[in-house]
């Protein structure tokens, strides 16, 4: 064990993980922030990304002893006060999801991406999703969404 | 699956860090930005007694300019890598593969000495280094060593790396005038390991390749230069007779593995194909750079 103290979604944490345990089980069991999914547990679905000093990060490829001193972004940190953020809305307003795991990810991936690359077309947003595996929607309707999301952006 | 039990060393020194690996040798694996690792672990691929990881150490981090080219500490991460301005003035062959590398989140935390000492020869920056024949730096108990590309991918996942030893610097020579480089390869998916990749970097001077590298990803448990093509090339002008003779060439000497993604017969069909698009843009852009 290992006391560990790091900044998720805006709040100082504390905990003292065992060395093995990854930051997505830590982020879940831990502090109880069970919006990141965890999926294939090697990196391969992306469906654990999170926002780790500002750079998007698959968390089931980390230790959560790794994150000390960090500040990291999870699904719960986008929206605080309960309601949806642009992609969030944009996403919903597309029926970017059906059964929702692989959601979170998605929408941390792109959140990471559209912030560096608000002009993306369609193209660049399916290579910078290529990573993320979603089992349900064909992709087009997640597509969708983040095109969306960058149009709303550019019109605010 | 979760991970196994490991017991946990996290050295701030190289010093510290090579007397862990001193102490425990084949007990112990590096953890580097863990892209590949944690993923074996999580296989039970791997099972180290010890982990040691050496993310806390800062000096293994950084890009600089040294004689006649560019030294990489071993924990620069590939995004970073791929951010910097002086790897893609000097080493454009690096720069063009950085971005292929799995996806954003994978370089977000993937390091280029954890790549090159992983050694997958699927991956692409052991294509780029046996085609540039960069050097490595290793320290261990009894001081430093170098060593060339040629000799650091001994097999599969296997390096000359000692097990008291430790990857700290990767070394790129500086691209002179007249080079054009090209990285190649087919995937099912964007970010995907490559069925075949290759490596390309032409000098051109006068109109003429003075010099030529090709090195291929994903044909063998090693990255491996196309030396007969290589050396039909030399002293030739570009042509597209001269690059289809280089592409039969190339794949003569090639016995690929089948899986799941091509059989032996198909990666060599794919390998000709970008040996001739690979030579076609290094010997275009190798016009632009006179």
């Amino acid at each position: 064990m290992t006391d560990i103290t790091l900044t998720v979604n805006g709040a100082t944490c504390t905990g003292s993980p065992e060395a093995r345990k990854t930051l997505v089980d830590f982020l879940r069991d831990d502090l109880d922030l069970t919006g990141t999914h965890v999926g294939c547990e090697h990196g391969v679905c992306g469906a654990c990304t999170v926002i780790l000093d500002g750079r998007p990060v698959r968390s089931c490829l980390m230790l959560a002893v790794q994150a000390a001193g960090s500040e990291v972004t999870t699904i719960e940190g986008l929206a605080p006060d309960g309601g949806l953020g642009t992609l969030q809305q944009a996403m919903w307003d597309s029926h970017s999801f059906q059964c929702g795991f692989c959601t979170p990810g998605f929408v941390m991936q792109a959140t990471a991406f559209l912030r560096d690359h608000p002009d993306a077309g369609e193209q660049q947003i399916r290579e910078a999703l290529s990573g993320n595996i979603c089992r349900c929607t064909g992709y087009q309707s997640i597509i969708d969404g983040v095109l969306l999301a960058a149009e709303r952006n550019r019109e605010r | 699956m979760k991970l196994p039990p490991f017991e946990y060393e996290a050295p701030t020194t190289v010093d510290e860090a090579i007397d862990l690996l001193a102490e425990h040798l084949d007990e112990a694996s590096v953890l580097a930005g863990g892209q590949s690792l944690i993923p074996l672990l999580a296989l039970r691929l791997a099972r180290p007694e010890v982990l040691i990881d050496i993310n806390g150490i800062a000096e293994l981090s950084g890009v600089s300019a040294a004689d006649g080219g560019v030294a990489i500490g071993a924990m620069t991460r590939e995004y970073v890598a791929e951010e910097s301005k002086v790897i893609a003035d000097t080493v454009p062959l690096l720069a063009a593969a950085l971005p292929l590398i799995g996806h954003e989140a994978i370089r977000s935390r993937g390091t280029i000495g954890g790549s090159l000492a992983h050694a997958d020869a699927a991956a692409e920056l052991p294509a780029v280094a046996r085609a540039l024949d960069a050097e490595f730096v290793v320290r261990g108990p009894s001081g430093m060593r170098v060593i060339p590309a040629a000799q650091w991918f001994e097999g599969y996942l296997t390096t000359a790396r000692r097990p008291d030893e430790l990857l700290v610097e990767v070394r790129f020579p500086t691209a002179g005038r007249g080079t054009g480089v090209s990285f190649q390869e087919v995937a099912r998916r964007h970010g995907d390991f490559a069925i075949v990749g290759l490596a390309v970097s032409l000098v051109l001077s006068g109109g003429v390749i003075s010099d030529a590298r090709l090195a291929f990803a994903g044909v063998s448990d090693v990255p491996v230069r196309a030396a007969a093509a290589e050396d039909l090339l030399a002293g030739e002008r570009p042509s597209a007779e001269l690059f289809a003779e280089a592409a039969r060439l190339a794949t003569g000497d090639i016995d690929p593995p089948a899986d799941l993604h091509g059989s032996s017969d198909y990666r060599k069909t794919v390998a000709a194909t970008i040996v001739r698009r690979g030579l076609r843009e290094a010997a275009g852009n190798a016009l632009e750079r006179q």
